[in-house]
């Protein structure tokens, strides 16, 4: 038998999603954002900051100077270039939400998929302890295992993870029940295959593109999240540029000099839009209707 | 007085629009329908039947689909310039339409009796608001239909509560006639408590007590049993004999076609490939197409020899072949097919076909 | 006596219905959807059987039973001589080697979101065969099912309807089973390709020498492809013969409904004018007596109070009417 190279993924099923993702101007102006954080995030990291128009750390006797064209987003109390502290946090605002993202999806798929999958007590005594997870206000857990942890990057993203993996279990297992009743399931077990392997190779290809809409509109949520934790002081740690700590420590100058506080929370809230605009539009791609629209 | 031709087809075509793409549902299409005369829509997937049935009531999807050209003329009017609300007039007493699954079609949280005296109810307000007579049926004291919805977040209302319609006695007369029993009993029903025959059946009492001139049915008995199936197309036969309606029945199945139609259209990728009377068309098929789907249908024993299979899939209406559409599977093809497309014409008296075969020497 | 490939011997199912807690705490008696309620029959080596019934007739479910997909509630399914209704976990398993089932919806009983090839070697995957067999054997059975070989990297999303059938068969076929159930193949098809696909099956059992269990509600399939019927009715059956002899004459009036009722492509003969009216009964709290009794035109008081035994009528021919004799010879009278 002739054998052909071929992608692993279906090409044709991609572009119809590409297609759909470019169609509004909404959600292509958040797949601007979305990439133009990633790729800024990336570059800064490897870099080294090294891209950057300044040092985001020194300390300059240029106070709190406003927008200029040296300076286009002024700088803050301790003489430093807005625009290069606003560049220079991305890499934290990127690399927190996606360990979190990361860690919940994973635990999350796997939790739901042998609870709906295998269902009976094993169903009941993970849904249960997700339930005992969810019962909490996110922002509370998070703070309450940070708290304990101690500040700092690594244990927001410990203390954030818990927040969110409940929510993938609960979706992994709908969507696992839904799929259990699909016939094709039915199929494979008259084929002879295990348990191990229709999970596998039938039930997560077919719920992670759902998990993926979700983390992609959850970023946003996560960010603003670790933002919070930043502000309250348990999560980035002076003299790091995260966007949350800056704009806590500018926020005195609020109405002095506003361009302090006001253009770290504005990257905030443009990244987290954008996740939530291309979340949106992704979740438009998963809807067969409007896919027959776009192939 | 009024003119024998009900409905007039005339070029039809609809397109379904897409970002990529836009392919032709239905190809002008041309066909023209009397008053109680019976008219079969046949043809596979594809074939752009039901986009016909859905057009002329003109309840397509509007993206995507675009109609791209040709007239419906339903007693004298063009359906196609109308406007939503006249359009939404006709609807009902003019021209009606079941589908193939009833209980998607009924609502669940209204009984049957109320549906149908609703249906009563909307066609006695057209009847009085055209010739408003000395007794017209608006009693105050009653309600058209008996209550509101019986079914709220599980609420079961009490039956001695719902009010009785000012038309249970012609609701109930409505279900005698499509064969339910103990139609008193189903009147309180609810469309999920009703099996799919059921169902189908009190779809044909809704559009029945209407009266409409033209009933449009999308494969009214796909998902019936045989045996159900077979009461429901008697029904149909009487609704006509009864009431003087047309009917336009859309369905894939030849044989069904053969037991209510007086004439059959038959369709294949978006085109009208035959049109003929139903005896002549069974007997010689002048059609390649049909003759395979005749001969698909299997007749013989298992001992007495094969099926001949038309070859070959349905095609794709995004890439059509070239010239005449069914040439890749037609056994009797020859260049000429391959090259150029073939218009419908008349090749016996009342029987229409688009093939190279039946063109005059 | 040919040996039997497939015996089943009062096959029972009964699903429960779940009540309501109220019910539950009063303890109500647990009400069964009692889809299988006895039957027998076996089944040939090379044999096609033809189950037909209409819904609510429990075919479906006999035939997913019969292939232990369901655990029987009661009864015994023997198959090449060894009792199969009472295995479990890895032997079960094994099973699959030797029956398979081919279901009735292209369109979902394939993973949409998987290639061809994957969907076809998952069998041979599951019993642990290397690459190389898994290509041989690919390679055989896509030749069985006409598919040409360069189709097999497509997703299955990418066929029609009838090729997806055509792949839902090879897949059944991989393994070199015995018996294949075919639940409904062609119901989901268009005319044309559902023609194809019979003809198929027929070649298929002409090479390969396997026995088919054709589930199926129309009645022109059965009679084109099946050495035997047996007739379903609200979980019985009601007649069993050689199909000929069965659509010919048959000798259980809901075997005559069914027969009449079937639309034939001639305009000049309409059916349904002397249909009995009435619906299938529910399969909880089926009708006391011969379950068809309340369709019935021939039915009388016998009819109500006890309920009809399939026994042999005339060689071959079994009926579970107790006035099978009498519409053998035409003598039965019409009591409605």
């Amino acid at each position: 038998m002739r054998r052909r190279r071929f992608v692993p993924f279906d090409t044709k099923e991609a572009a119809v999603t590409f297609r759909i993702l470019r169609s509004s101007i909404v959600t292509t102006a958040g797949l601007v954002i979305v990439v133009g954080f990633v790729v800024l995030a990336i570059t800064t990291w490897l870099t080294n900051n090294a891209i950057l128009p300044y040092n985001p750390y020194l300390i300059t006797p240029a106070l709190l100077y406003p927008p200029s064209f040296v300076h286009p987003f002024g700088t803050d109390n301790l003489g430093r270039d807005v625009l290069t502290r606003v560049l220079a946090g991305a890499p934290y605002d990127a690399e927190v939400p996606a360990a979190v993202l990361a860690i919940a999806v994973s635990l999350g798929l796997i939790s739901g998929t042998v609870a709906g999958y295998v269902g009976g007590k094993v169903e009941e005594v993970i849904m249960r302890i997700t339930d005992i997870f969810l019962a909490f206000p996110g922002l509370v857990l998070a703070l309450a295992i940070a708290d304990s942890l101690g500040p700092g990057i690594n244990s927001s993203i410990l203390a954030l993870s818990p927040v969110w993996w409940p929510t993938y279990t609960r979706l992994s297992r709908g969507e696992t029940l839904s799929i259990k009743s699909q016939q094709y399931m039915e199929a494979s077990r008259a084929s002879g295959q295990r348990a191990r392997y229709i999970i596998l190779h039938h039930v997560v290809p077919n719920i992670i593109p759902v998990l993926l809409v979700y983390a992609t509109i959850d970023f946003g949520n996560v960010i603003l999240t670790f933002s919070v934790l930043s502000f309250l002081g348990v999560g980035a740690q002076v003299p790091t540029p995260e966007w949350g700590l800056s704009t806590v420590q500018q926020e005195q100058y609020l109405t002095s000099a506003p361009w302090a506080p006001i253009f770290p929370a504005l990257a905030i809230v443009v990244v987290a839009l954008g996740f939530a605009l291309v979340g949106d539009g992704l979740r438009d791609a998963l809807d067969p209707k409007i896919r027959s629209l776009f192939s | 007085m009024s003119d024998p031709t009900l409905l007039d087809v005339r070029n039809l075509t609809v397109a379904y629009r897409s970002a990529v793409k836009s392919i032709k549902a239905l190809d002008n299409v041309s066909l023209t329908m009397g008053r109680s005369e019976i008219i079969a829509i046949v043809g596979e997937s594809g074939s752009g039947k039901s986009t016909l049935g859905l057009s002329i009531i003109n309840l397509l999807q509007k993206p995507p689909a675009v109609v791209d050209g040709g007239q419906i003329i339903f007693n004298g009017q063009d359906l196609i310039k109308l406007p939503e609300r006249e359009l939404a007039a006709i609807r009902g007493t003019g021209i009606s339409m079941i589908f193939q699954d009833p209980l998607s079609s009924l609502d669940p949280v209204y009984t049957v009796g109320q549906q149908i005296s609703e249906a009563i109810g909307m066609r006695e307000k057209r009847a009085t608001q055209h010739s408003p007579g000395p007794f017209s049926r608006e009693d105050p004291d009653l309600k058209p239909s008996g209550g509101g919805p019986g079914r709220v977040v599980g609420v079961r209302i009490p039956r001695s509560r719902r009010r009785r319609s000012a038309y249970s006695d012609e609701v109930v007369e409505a279900l005698k006639r499509v064969q339910i029993a103990d139609p008193e009993r189903v009147i309180d029903r609810y469309p999920h408590e009703l099996s799919g025959g059921m169902a189908q059946r009190v779809m044909i009492a809704q559009a029945m007590v209407q009266r409409p001139s033209l009933l449009i049915a999308d494969e009214p008995t796909s998902a019936l049993d045989v045996t159900t199936q077979a009461q429901v197309l008697r029904l149909m036969r009487e609704m006509r004999r009864d009431l003087g309606s047309s009917i336009l029945i859309v369905t894939h199945d030849l044989a069904v076609a053969a037991q209510v139609a007086d004439r059959i259209l038959v369709m294949y990728a978006g085109e009208v490939v035959e049109l003929s009377d139903v005896a002549r068309i069974f007997e010689k098929p002048l059609h390649p197409y049909t003759e395979g789907l005749l001969k698909s249908i299997p007749r013989k024993y298992r001992d007495e020899g094969r099926l001949e299979a038309i070859p070959g899939d349905v095609p794709d209406l995004r890439s059509l072949p070239s010239g005449c559409r069914f040439h890749p599977r037609c056994k009797y093809a020859f260049d000429r097919c391959t090259a150029e497309h073939p218009e419908l014409i008349e090749a016996q008296p009342g029987r229409k076909v688009a093939c190279f075969l039946r063109y005059p020497a | 006596m040919t040996e039997e490939l497939l015996k089943v011997d009062q096959l029972v199912k009964y699903f429960p219905v779940r009540g309501s807690f109220s019910d539950q705490i009063r303890r109500k008696p647990r009400l069964n959807v009692r889809a299988v309620d006895g039957v027998s029959l076996s089944i040939a080596p090379n044999e096609t059987l033809g189950v037909v019934g209409e819904s609510g007739s429990g075919k479906t479910t006999l035939g997913r039973t019969v292939l232990m997909l369901e655990r029987p509630t009661s009864g015994t399914i023997t198959f090449r001589g060894e009792t199969i209704s009472n295995l479990k976990g890895e032997q079960l398993r094994q099973l699959r080697k030797r029956m398979q089932i081919v279901f009735q919806n292209p369109y979902s009983s394939l993973d949409p979101r998987a290639r061809a090839k994957d969907i076809i070697a998952e069998p041979l995957r599951a019993f642990g065969k290397g690459r190389r067999d898994i290509d041989e054997e690919v390679g055989r059975v896509l030749a069985a099912v006409s598919l040409p070989e360069d189709s097999i990297f497509r997703f299955a999303h990418e066929f029609s309807g009838g090729q997806r059938q055509r792949i839902a068969i090879a897949r059944a076929l991989v393994l070199s089973p015995d018996f294949v159930v075919l639940d409904e193949p062609t119901s989901a098809l268009d005319s044309s390709v559902q023609a194809q696909i019979l003809n198929l099956l027929r070649k298929i059992q002409d090479e390969l020498g396997l026995s088919f269990m054709l589930i199926t509600h129309n009645v022109d399939v059965v009679k084109y492809m099946a050495h035997r019927i047996a007739v379903m009715y609200c979980g019985k059956l009601v007649e069993v013969g050689d199909t000929r002899s069965v659509l010919q004459s048959p000798l259980h009036p809901y075997t005559l409904l069914l027969v009449a009722s079937v639309p034939k492509p001639d305009p000049t003969k309409k059916v349904g004018e002397t249909s009995a009216g009435g619906e299938v009964p529910s399969a909880v709290n089926p009708p006391v007596g011969c379950r068809f009794n309340p369709r019935c035109p021939y039915a009388q008081d016998v009819c109500r109070r006890e309920e009809p035994l399939l026994r042999e009528v005339a060689p071959g021919r079994w009926s579970a009417c107790h006035f099978a004799e009498e519409l053998k010879d035409g003598s039965a009278p019409v009591t409605t």
